[in-house]
């Protein structure tokens, strides 16, 4: 007799999907013209039809994200910008089941994490940036700092509640209005949250959603209505972004791509490393752009660490999203499935070895077994581009230098862990790696209170904290 | 004794053996049990939970106003947990005093729990501040009188102050005490330890020494039994199995009161040892109040409804 867990499905009977959605324009959900289907990835059920903003709909958008700007959210006190931002922040708490079960209905990602890390960080930036909307002249960010004027924000699918959280919080609190686009495959949350701005009266116009594809994307990046960009998602889409408003006046932050160094020295703490590693690369299918997809092992702990890695992963639960005790779940979509698996083909034809724990995937949906590549070198393309799924490149190292040359011989730069019980090793590692975010004996972890964001062709600007305060105000420098 | 060849008896190798130990990253292990923690166990896996953790726990009774009447009800209570339903299987173990082994024995044998072993705390236990001569005639005397099982302190004092071989040997001297007729469970102290990285020390320590179990904590200090703490012997055993074939078993002891602490520390089993240590072999529960917890939760899964607390007996 084994201790095998019995299904333990959370209830979706707390949300009503309705089967037809529309933009959230000027504080009210208006009709689209188009529309195209949100799917569960975990069973490819349609669960709704979303509408697809064209260039009349954005327009109306920015319309209502000015006039809203100029009559309301730009006179008004930082005080009472705080009080809304207060108040969305508690009805998001309240609703906190609710945003939870849709957001791994629409996105695939288990509900444990959705529950104990997407939904409570997203109201604990806007509980944040509430904090700062009265605070902004003590911000060390100039006398009178001044907003920017109507943001343009465009979020990727892999957190789609929180990344939507990091773009229009402390856009708000700096006093700016909002025009966010969430991504094509997981609209819901984004159109909960239009229904919480409603719930807390926050005045029309400051925060409108329209949802589409890249179509809508390219219209909001080029619409001579707006004042700054914020884009998080692929370097590929950074990269036309800013040449698009390279030419204009607009202020841009990007958020991109990253293939981060999790370096394991070898006087790490093995059985939290470990943990770290798995937590590093299988936290939300890997579809994570601060992952620590790349795995650098001294090479004298190599061995014991994949040993204990592959145990662990042994032990990983892949399957319904929905249940309380899955680990992993599915991946987002099929063009992303499509992508791993094209990846990974790359990593076998390369001649690297790949290892997945034994594991039965469910037949319907998008999945993807937890994955490890060893030897793999710096010349492998599974070492240098990313995968953004739930797929380890494992590479070895003989010194500190060595890891570190590694560590920094890629063109992202975004994030970097560090598995040591040395601090004098970690502080000095710490110092060498050039890398946005570098975490010290854990991995993947947030706080609206830390700046975030990369070097090189991971991004510009910093989202979180005091830095990412500056990015939605006037004449403060950026980086 | 040949200490599984990974100790040669002197101070040296034991100084090496536990100087390669990886330390234990505070913030990780404590994430990891809380993640553990979130674990939902229900229908039938929660019944399976149960019934496997009454057979596990042992049924303690540690009090300097222990009499024969408490002892002897305790003991009826080890063997017919719910004595309105048969089914309910015995617990583990019943763990007492010395001075009440006899006692405990022969009320077993009595009424016919011949099954149910009894185990004795020893070497001065909860402090463990006795010479080498009384810890040693301490664990005699509760042979003697019948005790199947030793729980014994480990010299805190001594650990603390870095005197590992010390504590080595005093395990040693016990552990050839016990000899064939005993088992030997050996108590860390865990809330006096303190550190993760002391816990998975003593815990290697006292299996190269040849602990048969090791044991979180007396129940007098707390905390005792936390899952971290838990987890990081968990993880010290499953080591120490790849290191030698030996399954050592795993006694948290202290603090757990209720079936959700129960299954918890269950869940930790299942994925960190693994289910082969899911069996009162290899793993017991030291708790008194646990167990009516555990029935009230049994008759609530075939009732549907909590029973009222005067539906069990209290001893």
């Amino acid at each position: 007799m084994t201790f095998e867990y019995a299904p333990a499905p959370e209830s979706r009977a707390i949300v009503t999907i309705r089967p037809k959605y529309g933009h959230f324009i000027g504080g009210k959900f208006v009709p689209g013209s188009k529309h195209f289907p949100t799917i569960n990835p975990a069973t490819e059920e349609v669960l709704s039809q979303i509408a697809l903003a064209g260039k009349a709909d954005v327009d109306a958008a920015v319309k209502a994200a000015r006039k809203a700007y100029t009559s309301t959210w730009s006179k008004m006190s930082g005080k009472e910008r705080g009080k809304y931002l207060y108040r969305i922040a508690r009805i998001m708490q309240e609703r906190a089941r609710e945003f939870a079960v849709l957001e791994t209905l629409d996105n695939g990602k288990p509900i444990r994490e959705s529950r104990d890390t997407d939904i409570p960080l997203a109201a604990a930036h806007f509980f944040y940036h509430a904090g700062w909307a009265d605070k902004l002249e003590y911000a060390g960010l100039g006398t009178s700092p001044k907003p920017l004027g109507v943001a343009g924000q465009i979020i990727p699918w892999n957190f789609p509640l929180l990344m939507l959280a990091w773009k229009v919080a402390p856009a708000l609190a700096a006093g700016n209005t909002v025009v966010l686009k969430p991504a094509e495959s997981t609209p819901l949350t984004a159109l909960l949250f239009a229904e919480v701005c409603q719930q807390a009266e926050l005045p029309a116009g400051v925060v409108n959603i329209v949802t589409g594809d890249g179509s809508t994307g390219a219209l909001i990046v080029n619409h001579p209505g707006i004042d700054k960009i914020a884009f998080t998602g692929s370097t590929e889409v950074g990269k036309i972004i800013a040449r698009a408003v390279a030419p204009t006046k607009k202020s841009v932050t990007l958020e991109l791509g990253g293939k981060a160094a999790n370096i394991v020295f070898d006087d790490a703490p093995i059985d939290e490393t470990v943990e770290g590693i798995v937590n590093g690369i299988f936290f939300n299918q890997g579809h994570v752009c601060c992952a620590g997809s790349r795995l650098l092992l001294q090479e004298s702990v190599a061995e014991e660490v994949l040993h204990k890695l592959k145990n662990r992963m042994e032990k990983i639960r892949v399957g319904d999203p929905m249940d309380k005790n899955t680990d992993v779940g599915a991946i987002n979509s099929k063009e992303q499935l499509a992508k791993i698996i094209e990846l990974s083909a790359v990593g076998d034809a390369e001649g690297a070895e790949r290892w997945s724990p034994a594991c039965e995937l469910p037949s319907k949906g998008f999945w993807f077994a937890p994955t490890i590549f060893t030897g793999v070198t710096q010349a492998h393309r599974i070492a240098r581009e990313e995968i953004f799924g739930p797929v380890l490149s494992v590479l070895t190292f003989r010194t500190p230098q060595e890891a570190i040359e590694k560590a920094n011989n890629t063109p992202f730069g975004l994030s970097a862990g560090i598995w040591s019980e040395k601090g004098s090793r970690t502080l000095w590692a710490s110092q060498q790696l050039r890398a946005g975010v570098i975490w010290a004996n854990t991995f993947n972890k947030f706080d609206p209170t830390s700046p975030f964001g990369g070097y090189k062709e991971s991004g510009w600007g910093r989202e979180g904290g005091r830095h990412g305060l500056a990015a939605y105000l006037k004449g403060v420098s950026h980086e | 004794m040949s200490f599984y060849g990974l100790v040669d008896g002197t101070e040296a190798s034991l100084k090496s053996y536990l100087g390669n130990l990886s330390g234990v990253d505070q913030v990780g292990a404590e994430a990891r049990a809380a993640m553990l923690a979130t674990r939902s166990i229900k229908t039938t896996s929660k019944r399976w939970a149960i019934e496997t953790a009454i057979t596990m726990v042992d049924l303690t009774t540690l009090e300097g106003a222990d009499t024969p009447g408490k002892v002897k009800a305790l003991c009826t209570k080890a063997v017919r947990p719910d004595p309105t339903d048969s089914s309910v299987p015995s617990v583990g173990a019943v763990c007492v005093y010395n001075d009440m082994v006899e006692v405990a024995r022969t009320h077993l044998d009595l009424i016919g729990g011949q099954h149910v072993p009894v185990a004795a705390v020893s070497t001065a236990f909860p402090s463990g501040r006795a010479s080498m001569t009384v810890k040693i005639q301490d664990t005699k005397d509760a042979i003697a009188a019948g005790a199947a099982e030793i729980d014994m302190v480990i010299d805190r004092g001594a650990f603390l102050a870095g005197r590992y071989i010390d504590v080595f040997n005093e395990i040693v001297a016990i552990r050839e005490v016990c000899g064939e007729k005993a088992h030997l469970k050996v108590i860390f102290e865990t809330g006096e330890l303190v550190t993760y990285d002391n816990v998975r020390k003593a815990s290697f320590l006292a299996m190269a020494a040849g602990a048969d179990f090791i044991k979180t904590s007396t129940g007098k200090v707390a905390p005792a039994a936390t899952p971290p703490v838990v987890l990081v012997m968990l993880e010290a055993v499953r080591d120490f199995y790849e290191m030698t074939q030996v399954r050592i078993g795993v006694k948290p002891a202290g603090g757990i009161r209720t079936t959700k602490d129960a299954i918890k520390q269950l869940v930790l089993v299942n994925e960190t040892v693994g289910p082969d240590w899911l069996n009162p072999k290899l793993f017991r529960i030291g708790a008194s109040a646990l167990l009516n917890d555990l029935l009230m939760q049994r008759m609530k899964l075939d009732d549907g409804y909590y029973t009222s607390p005067q539906y069990v007996t209290m001893d």
